[in-house]
């Protein structure tokens, strides 16, 4: 396809706006008289609506329109915003989304939208009030005059009024495109863009649709509110390119309303009368050069004003073979730092050093590009929950909390689906229903909260509702009736150990199987995700008090801190994130229980693991009269895991040891150290029986 | 032109224990010469374990030992020479290897049924070609895990 470029980027942005919709669409909900939000709803519609059109997916961008003149109905005051139209218009996000994951997918992004067209048609329609009480037309030809008339309506003109107010600038903005302009289309979607930083477009002439069918000559007036100046506005437009000229003139809303007619003419002509223009189509190419400079001059002064943020986005493959080049210049880092030193040379090993501070730089940048916020996930639960409640008759109170907290990409993108699923779970099985809540003495509403949080080297996010809890009979009952656990086993269980068996695999609590939730193949499997994940969930629960999970997960996946160990001569790393703290024990300390060796450590029972043994490591050093130990823990259990020496704490980059050799017990991974060797990474768990 | 029309398949030469081998030019990596190599424990004997290649870490596998034959000190010229196959990387160390040959496909001929004391299924095929040669190695059968899965089950 020859619009793959941009393929990738319009399906982000699409998500984006649609992401957008949605939560303005939720606000609105709660605050349906809030114009504002509508209005923040219509521009993301309306952008989403280019890009589709411009990419040529006809069926997302008519879906998007009938939307739009909803919106546009609510904008106008003349469709309620209420239960059944935001149900209608969550419907039509729904088909928008599903559209743009096909067109994700490699397909053209057709579907069957006929339902919702209709019932969105039926809203706009269905109320009474006529479409726009449109008196005059705007003197020039107009196919369609829905409401394209350059009459400000009394929305547009409060607008207007609340922007004076707030000092804010209201400038008719006249863009003229070059002849040779190819695509129209395209430009004006780019000067849009570019308005639409600045500020906000209220109206535009012709009609917005119209100018991105193409119905236009050449030349369009905008109304705009802005904090921006003239200059600048005309500045940033004129980077645009084929644009012809630019001119933005402040708007009077009185000198409107007294003369609204001749303003309405005065606006078909601007652009024939604007004194740049005429200058130069004559000969656009002879004079080619002057605008340039001048082009370029305010070009200068625009970069100078440049404020706030500019992203871009990156191929997170492309960011991968950064980290991986990055990490063979840390090698060569570590040898010219040794050349250095033996050399013993001055100015070179100053230079080192400044060196090796940059590359420390870079390295934390380079990783702090892989971070996103988790709001990327936690983003659509608002949605999620409404629908859920709404399915389930339940009464949901959704707090998020921390959703700016940061995680690894390679994370985020793992971590949405068991969220998903224990959110299902909480409101499926933890929230009880308003009629038992007002039973139980509880509020009708339920709380589920969202959290999210960083502490040391890991995020936490928990999920907590103040519904049910975990019975513990019913689980125990249920898990040996199940045969995942005996009668015995389960006297003995702990509470944490009695909730930890729902995430065992064929377990469901609930009493009958819903659509939401509860076929019991689903903790089971968020556990395993989780863990894959390298983290852990752990359930907390009290009866009738309501259940946390708690989902702990390293910050990344591609860095760890490790401590460096030595067995004899090889080095092996230990994920600092399993170790409680290291010892050093005489060997006469040491007791045997069953044949097995193990220590008293602060009061317990802790099993020595002989790495060396383990590992088979070949043996060319004399063991003194000391063990060196790392106390590692998986969940309760403690191991100690004897050592021959520590090297030290480092942060690793983790790296697989390849299919080739995947499974290898007790290792998890490699790291390269600085010296270029490889060192492997223990997984302590496996070491914990 | 008859040679046209026959398939050329251009392979790289190693040797082994006096007996040279051939792997197809387009799964080999690259050649390195030998370089520190790390452990790793409890793998099949002939892993001899992974390497720093080039911020890639990289499995070793040393073929000797693979094919079971005696084991030799590295030299000079002793080589690592890195293959994908089946989407897995992995370094090979043999004994040298220093050519490249076109040899047409037509030139290939079955595995005898004894060829030293290799066993014939990682064989492909031999070449003859100026009184010398060619084994032609199945590096998919060279490759298979089973072999390692085996051993780890018996380990743990």
């Amino acid at each position: 396809m020859e619009t793959n470029p941009y393929l990738e980027v319009f399906i982000d942005e699409s998500k984006e706006h649609l992401q957008a919709i949605n939560d303005h669409l939720l606000k609105l909900e709660q605050n349906p008289r809030d114009l504002a939000i509508v209005n923040e709803i219509f521009r993301s519609a309306h952008t989403l609506k280019g890009m589709a059109a411009t990419m040529g997916y006809q069926d997302l961008a008519s879906l998007t329109h009938q939307m739009e003149n909803v919106l546009d109905g609510v904008r106008n005051e003349k469709i309620l915003v209420d239960g059944n139209m935001l149900d209608v218009v969550f419907d039509s996000v729904d088909d928008l989304e599903a559209m743009v994951v096909d067109i994700a997918e490699g397909g053209s992004g057709e579907r069957n939208v006929e339902k919702v067209v209709a019932k969105l048609h039926s809203i706009e329609t269905g109320e009474p009030i006529k479409p726009e009480s449109s008196v005059e037309q705007v003197p020039e030809k107009e196919i369609h005059s829905e409401k394209s008339t350059m009459e400000v309506d009394e929305f547009t003109l409060t607008v207007l009024e609340q922007s004076a107010d707030q000092q804010l600038n209201n400038f008719e903005v006249v863009v003229s495109l070059r002849d040779d302009c190819m695509l129209k289309a395209a430009r004006v979607y780019m000067v849009f863009e570019v308005l639409e930083q600045l500020g906000e477009v209220v109206k535009s002439e012709p009609t917005v649709e119209q100018l991105e069918n193409e119905e236009f000559e050449t030349s369009f007036t905008v109304l705009y509110i802005t904090q921006a100046d003239k200059e600048e506005i005309e500045a940033k437009i004129n980077k645009v390119s084929e644009i012809e000229s630019v001119t933005a003139k402040p708007f009077s809303i009185s000198l409107y309303t007294e003369t609204q007619k001749e303003t309405v003419t005065q606006h078909s002509e601007v652009p024939e009368s604007t004194p740049e223009q005429t200058q130069e189509s004559p000969s656009a190419v002879a004079t080619k050069a002057e605008p340039k400079k001048e082009e370029s001059q305010k070009q200068e002064e625009a970069q100078t004003k440049q404020v706030g943020n500019k992203t871009i986005r990156i191929n997170i493959d492309r960011l991968d073979v950064l980290m991986n080049l990055f990490e063979e210049l840390v090698i060569d880092r570590g040898r010219l730092e040794q050349i250095s030193n033996d050399l013993n040379h001055n100015e070179l090993q100053e230079t080192v050093e400044r060196m090796s501070r940059i590359s420390g730089d870079l390295q934390s940048i380079i990783l702090n590009m892989r971070m996103v916020p988790i709001e990327q996930v936690f983003n659509r639960f608002p949605r999620m929950v409404r629908q859920l409640s709404r399915d389930l008759n339940k009464k949901i109170d959704l707090q998020i909390v921390g959703a700016e907290t940061e995680l690894d990409r390679t994370v985020i993108d793992e971590i949405g689906d068991p969220l998903v699923h224990l959110i299902r779970n909480a409101l499926d099985h933890g929230v009880e229903s308003p009629e038992d809540r007002v039973a139980k003495g509880k509020p009708e509403t339920g709380k589920l909260e969202l959290k999210a949080y960083h502490s040391g080297n890991h995020v936490f996010i928990e999920i907590s509702d103040d519904g049910g809890g975990i019975n513990r009979d019913k689980v125990i009952q249920k898990a040996v009736g199940n045969g995942v656990v005996t009668e015995e086993q389960a006297m003995n269980m702990n509470d944490k150990q009695v909730f930890e068996l729902i995430m065992a695999s064929g377990f469901s609590t609930a009493d009958t199987i819903s659509d939401v939730s509860g076929r019991g193949v689903g903790l089971d499997v968020v556990k395993n995700t989780i863990e894959s994940l390298g983290g852990n969930i752990t359930i907390d629960s009290a009866l009738d008090q309501g259940s946390v999970f708690s989902i702990q997960l390293p910050l990344t996946l591609s860095i760890i801190s490790v401590m460096l160990v030595e067995v004899q001569e090889e080095k092996y790393a230990v994920p600092l994130s399993s170790i409680i703290e290291t010892a050093i024990v005489k060997k006469e300390d040491i007791m045997h229980a069953h044949n097995k060796k193990v220590i008293d450590f602060r009061g317990k029972v802790v099993p020595l693991v002989f790495l060396k043994d383990i590992f088979e490591v070949p043996e060319t050093i004399e063991g003194d009269e000391y063990y060196s130990l790392v106390i590692v823990r998986k969940g309760d259990k403690m191991a100690g895991l004897v050592v021959d020496s520590f090297i030290g704490q480092q942060e690793v980059v983790l790296k697989s040891l390849g299919d080739y050799l995947s499974g290898v017990f007790a290792i998890s991974g490699a790291t390269i150290l600085g010296d270029g060797q490889v060192a492997l990474i223990l997984d302590s768990n496996a070491l914990i029986k | 032109m008859t040679q046209d029309s026959k398939t050329l398949v251009k392979v790289i030469v190693f040797q082994l224990q006096d007996e040279e081998y051939t792997i197809p030019v387009d799964a080999v990596g690259s050649i390195e010469r030998m370089m520190p190599i790390t452990r790793v424990p409890r793998t099949a004997a002939f892993v001899k374990g992974v390497i720093n290649l080039r911020g890639v870490v990289t499995p070793i596998i040393d073929l000797r030992e693979r094919f079971g034959l005696e084991h030799m000190e590295e030299t000079e010229q002793t080589r690592i020479i890195t293959v994908t196959i089946d989407g897995m990387a992995v370094g090979l160390i043999v004994d040298a290897a220093n050519d490249v040959l076109d040899i047409y496909e037509d030139q290939i001929e079955p595995p005898p049924e004894v060829v030293g004391t290799l066993e014939a299924e990682y064989i492909q095929g031999v070449v003859r070609m100026d009184h010398r040669l060619f084994i032609l190695l199945n590096m998919s059968k060279v490759l298979s895990s089973d072999d390692i899965k085996q051993l780890q089950e018996i380990d743990v």
